[in-house]
Order: structure tokens, then sequence, then C-alpha cells
């Protein structure tokens, strides 16, 4: 996972580097808190660029950080999701407080 | 005595969590002989993802035990059934039903049978408290029809190739 932090908008940018599954879930789970953590950012970007593959580990592995970021006040997005990726987080209604948004 | 299918694997695997790659990329490559789209391979992948992970984290839980995979070619369909050894499911009713998890500890959703069900025509769930859990999937990949276009533009070609020759032989 690579991680930018951008200071004057509290943005944390992170880019999902492997496939998504419950095996890998663990790892992107501690890196992302572990930078959630450091910063205390006010909005995570999430960049599924480099994702080729996501089951519903990926759903809760999101939610997951959602409520973090939650409890932090801040917000949760993600950028560059493919059809097939976008197709699974739209069946888990996840969509509705962490948005898909296109890249800028 | 022949198998009434067009082809047949079976694969066995511990129930390591980075088998769930390896599962799903077998389950793929035999599935191209189908030609799937690249749509309906991530539909297959996803849904053997989803399988195999129940049998490691439910099925097999705090223990280690044998997953199974097998897939078979049924013309344009493939089966796929994945099986493990390990608790069972109490109440496949209550695992079915969307956003359902007994493992909210573990970050998951509860969404896998629910995607499995999207994704592939049929799914169904065998499972005995104490001996083991049978998910068996089924999808029919579609072939690609010619279209109207391509007919005619064939016919037009027959029909100048018999033009010319008749002007030939004149």
């Amino acid at each position: 996972m690579n991680s930018k932090y951008i200071e004057k908008d509290k943005l944390l940018l992170l880019e999902i580097t492997e496939e998504i599954d419950h095996h890998t879930t663990e790892k992107i789970r501690r890196k992302a808190d572990n930078e959630i953590t450091r910063f205390m950012p006010r909005k995570v970007i999430f960049d599924f660029s480099n994702v080729t593959f996501m089951d519903s580990a990926g759903i809760g592995m999101v939610l997951g950080r959602y409520k973090m970021i939650n409890m932090l006040g801040g917000s949760l997005e993600m950028i560059n999701v493919s059809p097939s990726i976008k197709k699974i987080f739209e069946m888990s209604g996840i969509v509705k407080i962490c948005p898909i948004k296109e890249a800028v | 005595m022949k198998s009434i299918y067009e082809n047949e694997m079976k694969l066995e695997f511990i129930s390591k969590s980075n088998n769930e790659a390896f599962a799903r990329i077998s389950v793929a490559a035999f599935a191209a002989q189908l030609d799937p789209t690249i749509e309906e391979l991530a539909d297959i992948k996803t849904s053997v993802s989803e399988a195999v992970t129940n049998s490691i984290i439910h099925g097999y839980e705090d223990t280690e035990g044998t997953v199974k995979v097998i897939c078979k070619i049924i013309g344009n369909s493939i089966l796929i059934e994945i099986s493990d050894t390990g608790k069972g499911i109490e109440n496949v009713d209550e695992a079915k039903r969307p956003l359902y998890t007994s493992k909210p500890n573990l970050e998951r959703s509860g969404m896998g049978f629910t995607i499995m069900e999207s994704f592939m025509d049929e799914v169904k769930i065998e499972s005995i408290l104490g001996i083991g859990t049978k998910v068996t999937m089924k999808k029919l990949i579609k072939k690609e029809e010619t279209s109207e276009t391509d007919i005619t533009e064939m016919l037009s070609q027959i029909g100048s190739q018999i033009a010319n020759n008749i002007s030939e032989e004149e």
C-alpha cells in the first residue's frame, strides 16, 4: 500500500496495490490503520487503480476503516474503482456512506 | 465409462487463506475453455473466492482441514462444487441472509452468499452440522451470437462470388 498525506487538506491518500480478499485484508487493514492513527486525517481516499480483484472482504475492510475515520469526524471516499468491483460495493449499500468518485 | 461431462477437474488444498487466490485462478483457468467474457470470469472468480473463504474461516474456523474444489463443464455451463468437512452451518437460511455474519469481529460483511447468488445462475448449499458443507454453483457462459448485419454481409459476399462465377463462364 502506498500512502500520501496532503497536510493542507488533511487528506490521506491510500493506494491499494494488491488483490483484496480475506487473506490480504489483514495486512491492508493494519497498514491503513497505522497511517490513519499517524496522521489523523479529515478525509481518507482509497485509490483502487491497481486493484485487479476484490471479493466481499473488501466491503468489511472499507467499512472498518470508515468506522474509525467517522469516530475522528472525518470522511472516506474511493476512487478509480473498476466496474466489477463497483458492482460489489453497490450491492452492499456501503456507497451511501463511502462514495465512489471519479478521480480528478 | 465415459463421463456425461465434457471436462472435469478436482483440486484439494489445505484451508490456508493464501490458497484463496490459488483456488480462484485455477477455476478461472479451467473456465477459460468456455471463452467467457472478462466480466463472466470476474463473477466466477469472486464466487469461488467467497465459497472457499467460507470453508476456511467458518467451516474450519480455528482448525485446519482440506477444501475440495470440483469443476465440471456441461455444454456451455460450468458447475463448481466447493466443499469442506468442517463444522457445518446450523441455519442455512440465516447464513444466506444479506449482511448476516457470525463473525463481525473479523470485519466480515455477511455478503458472501448474496454475491454468489447474484453472480452465478444457480447456487445450492448443503450442510450437516459436524460433518461439513458443500456449495454447488452453476453458470452459463453465453455464446456471442452472429449479428444480422454479419449474416447480410456474408450472404452478399456469397452472392457476388456466384455472380462473378456466372459472368466468367459467359
